[in-house]
């Protein structure tokens, strides 16, 4: 049997994802350890409560409450964790971080620290250390946690939204492999709806599906809310031929996906009545989870299709995790985020997630999970490819509530279900951009 | 003895009475101290949130971070939004179809049940579930009966033919705002119908008697007795249906979002949006302080209702 000291297991973390991981008690024998040589000490009788998004796949929910029952066990610091459904996280932390009162740290989605960075504390310490053990940060990991050259959130880890289809369905329309540019993507789509196996994305308000579709078709043909000066510069030509794509799309769809929210496509998709949607992975997931044989094994993933501009245009949700600055026990938060963060803890974690999870630091790609299941590499680099809120603009405050109020969304879905033309969207999405960015 | 005689007629002239022995005998100031904690109460949770949501309509506030006065400038904004005068519209639509269906259906079930019949306790206690039901709940419910793809009232009708595709109902703007209407319909009319049980079990039935040996019909029996009698109740309970429909939010939010394209925001759900999800908080107080005027019109045509003798007596005698 292996011993494990204090020097061993410490090094051991770093390395972990190469030599495999710790389970049971070497791994909270690794946490006590660690626990001592943490760069952050916990307030003494600290506490410490944790508002998360709800998690969509169990055995991520597994992994994450053992890590944290780890986390008591070493440190002695309890944490009370709370879920909140996705769309419902903000709002939470809007109302805490207005009156000064509630749960210490926010795990939120895309730029939710950048709607009140001064709110939050600053964790460059934490970001520093992370990313000096861990190969550092994606760009977009920086775009996201940083303000103002300060780190006010950690972007723990991004949801790859990627294709979801069926390849039995596929093939039978006459397409060996997924499409990879967007004029072959509207030819499967249509090719798809005549043989009666349609998919569909979301319309409705659907922060994360809905988003991530809606910004990779306007980023595809080039079209942008605003430019590098925060301009504004949504109503374009690239924007027009972006929206009418959409909308050619949209005919290929399953009726009804402007009534859609993030879970639609999923229940849909497993009930067969949808073959391609976008979504991260864990339709996938559930097959497997809910032993539908078949269906997992039908699924396959598949990258975003190029467009125009030549380049992916992928937009991944984010997930970044903050402090509130009203906390009582900031080190011990930090202590906290340093330890979930670290290999031990994030490696099985991820793992468990079957791939739901991209850690935003660039040390993680070599996880096993990426490779093991051929399924999932797509997913590998989500956090390298992804772009932000806000893509050429600010990822601050602006780009969080054009977010949060569905712009970009509502033009996409104004034109695909027939209610204005594209250049009355796009002069409708300009007005309210330019409200928020003026 | 004579002592103490001479010692009581020499007493001090009596004290003047000042003012604060006047107060302190007054019943207005005892009364205004009894009243205190109940003003205190409503002053603290209702009109200071409600002070607080009007000024921070004229400032830029954000979330955690104070706003500075910027005048009408929200409002002004507001006037030439084309998707707050949607929700205004969908607001006034959803209260005047909702309310009107409400009344309807809830004044037939209350003279439905106000029938003698076997069980009569028990139905009436069954007709209230729909109101009982925590809102978000039967919002699911609904949600599910409405589902695109999953739709049981598509179902059946696809299973006996009359369609061959899912109706979408929460995916096309007028097929959701019925939706929507209908969902609240079903939600409210219990209320009513079960307040307007109250009113019509108070009419005296010597009327009905009286009017039986006049030989009056059920219908002028109902447009010349019970009508009558039933303003007041009605004028009351119409009332808080308006306002109560008027500022739904649980419904919309857990059915739709304010989707398809804000076809079903309504003024509460786009303030809700605006504020604290987009974190303009100025701009969603503007749009909840829009809402007053509606709500002080509705309050203040069946408070002048009500002072009116005509409603309360139904007779033409103001």
């Amino acid at each position: 049997m292996t011993r494990f000291d204090r020097r061993s297991l410490l090094q051991g973390g770093t390395a972990l994802a190469a030599t495999g991981m710790l389970t049971g008690p070497a791994l909270l024998d690794w946490a006590k350890a660690w626990a001592q040589q943490a760069p952050w000490k916990p307030e003494k009788n600290a506490q410490l409560s944790l508002l998360r998004w709800k998690r969509f796949i169990q055995a991520e929910e597994d992994a994450f409450m053992e890590l944290v029952a780890n986390y008591t066990k070493a440190t002695g610091v309890k944490v009370a964790v709370t879920n909140e459904s996705l769309d419902d996280v903000q709002p939470k932390a809007s109302v805490a971080a207005n009156t000064g009162k509630g749960p210490d740290m926010f795990w939120g989605l895309y730029s939710l620290p950048h709607l009140f960075p001064q709110k939050c504390v600053d964790v460059s310490d934490v970001a520093d250390y992370l990313g000096k053990k861990y190969g550092g940060w994606v760009q977009s990991a920086q775009i996201y946690g940083k303000s103002k050259g300060k780190w006010i959130g950690i972007p723990v880890a991004y949801n790859g939204n990627v294709m979801n289809y069926r390849k039995s369905s596929m093939e039978k329309a006459g397409f060996k492999e997924f499409p990879k540019t967007t004029d072959e993507f509207l030819a499967f789509a249509k090719a798809m709806k005549a043989q009666n196996t349609p998919g569909g994305m979301a319309l409705g308000h659907a922060s994360g599906d809905g988003n991530a579709w809606v910004h990779w078709c306007l980023w595809a043909f080039g079209g942008n809310l605003v430019d590098k000066n925060d301009k504004v510069i949504i109503n374009s030509a690239e924007t027009e031929k972006a929206l009418n794509y959409a909308k050619q799309l949209y005919e290929s769809f399953v009726p009804g996906t402007a009534s859609w929210n993030d879970s639609f496509n999923n229940k849909a998709f497993l009930a067969g009545e949808v073959h391609w949607t976008n979504n991260g992975v864990s339709i996938y997931a559930a097959a497997k989870a809910q032993n539908m044989k078949e269906m997992a094994e039908d699924v396959h993933h598949a990258l975003w299709p190029i467009g125009p501009v030549g380049k992916p245009t992928e937009f991944h949700v984010a997930y970044p995790i903050m402090i509130m600055t009203y906390s009582k026990f900031p080190q011990a938060s930090k202590n906290f985020i340093s330890f979930m963060m670290e290999a031990a803890n994030l490696d099985p974690w991820v793992e468990k997630s079957v791939g739901y999870l991209t850690p935003g630091l660039v040390a993680y790609e070599k996880n096993p999970v990426w490779t093991s299941d051929p399924k999932l590499t797509v997913c590998r680099d989500v956090a390298k490819n992804t772009l932000t809120a806000g893509h050429l603009g600010s990822v601050g405050e602006r780009a969080a509530a054009a977010l949060a109020d569905f712009i970009v969304l509502d033009m996409f879905a104004n034109v695909c279900t027939g209610r204005e033309d594209a250049k009355s969207a796009m002069k409708m999405a300009e007005r309210q951009a330019q409200r928020l960015y003026r | 003895m004579t002592d103490l005689a001479l010692e009581r007629r020499a007493r001090p002239p009596m004290r003047r009475i000042t003012a604060w022995d006047r107060l302190k005998v007054n019943r207005n100031w005892l009364g205004f101290w009894f009243m205190m904690p109940a003003a205190g109460f409503l002053i603290l949770f209702l009109a200071y949130p409600l002070g607080l949501g009007v000024w921070l309509s004229f400032t830029d506030a954000r979330i955690g971070r104070d706003g500075v006065f910027v005048g009408l400038e929200n409002y002004q904004w507001l006037s030439d939004d084309a998707v707050f005068w949607m929700s205004v519209f969908n607001t006034l639509l959803y209260t005047g179809v909702a309310s009107a269906f409400k009344f309807a259906v809830g004044l037939y079930l209350a003279i439905l049940l106000n029938q003698h019949m076997p069980f009569k306790a028990m139905i009436r206690a069954v007709v209230l579930i729909p109101f009982i039901v925590p809102t978000v709940l039967s919002a699911i419910a609904f949600w599910w009966l409405f589902d695109s793809q999953f739709s049981i009232i598509s179902w059946s009708l696809r299973q006996l033919g009359l369609i061959d595709a899912n109706i979408n109902f929460l995916g096309d703007p007028w097929n959701a705002r019925w939706s929507v209407i209908f969902a609240n319909i079903w939600r409210g009319v219990p209320f009513i119908a079960i307040t307007l049980l109250a009113g019509l079990q108070t009419v005296s039935p010597s009327l009905y008697e009286a009017a039986t040996i006049d030989g009056a019909s059920r219908w002028q029996m109902f447009r010349y007795i019970t009508y009558p009698l039933l303003t007041p109740i009605i004028a009351v309970v119409m009332t808080f249906s308006v306002l109560f429909t008027f500022t739904d939010f649980q419904l919309i939010w857990a059915m739709t979002r304010g989707g398809p394209v804000n076809a079903t925001h309504l003024m509460a759900t786009l303030s809700y949006q605006r504020a604290i999800l987009g974190g303009y908080l100025g701009e969603g107080s503007a749009i909840a302080t829009a809402m007053i005027p509606f709500l002080l019109a509705a309050i203040m045509i069946s408070w002048f209702g009500l002072q009116r003798r005509k409603w309360q007596h139904g007779e033409a005698n103001d």
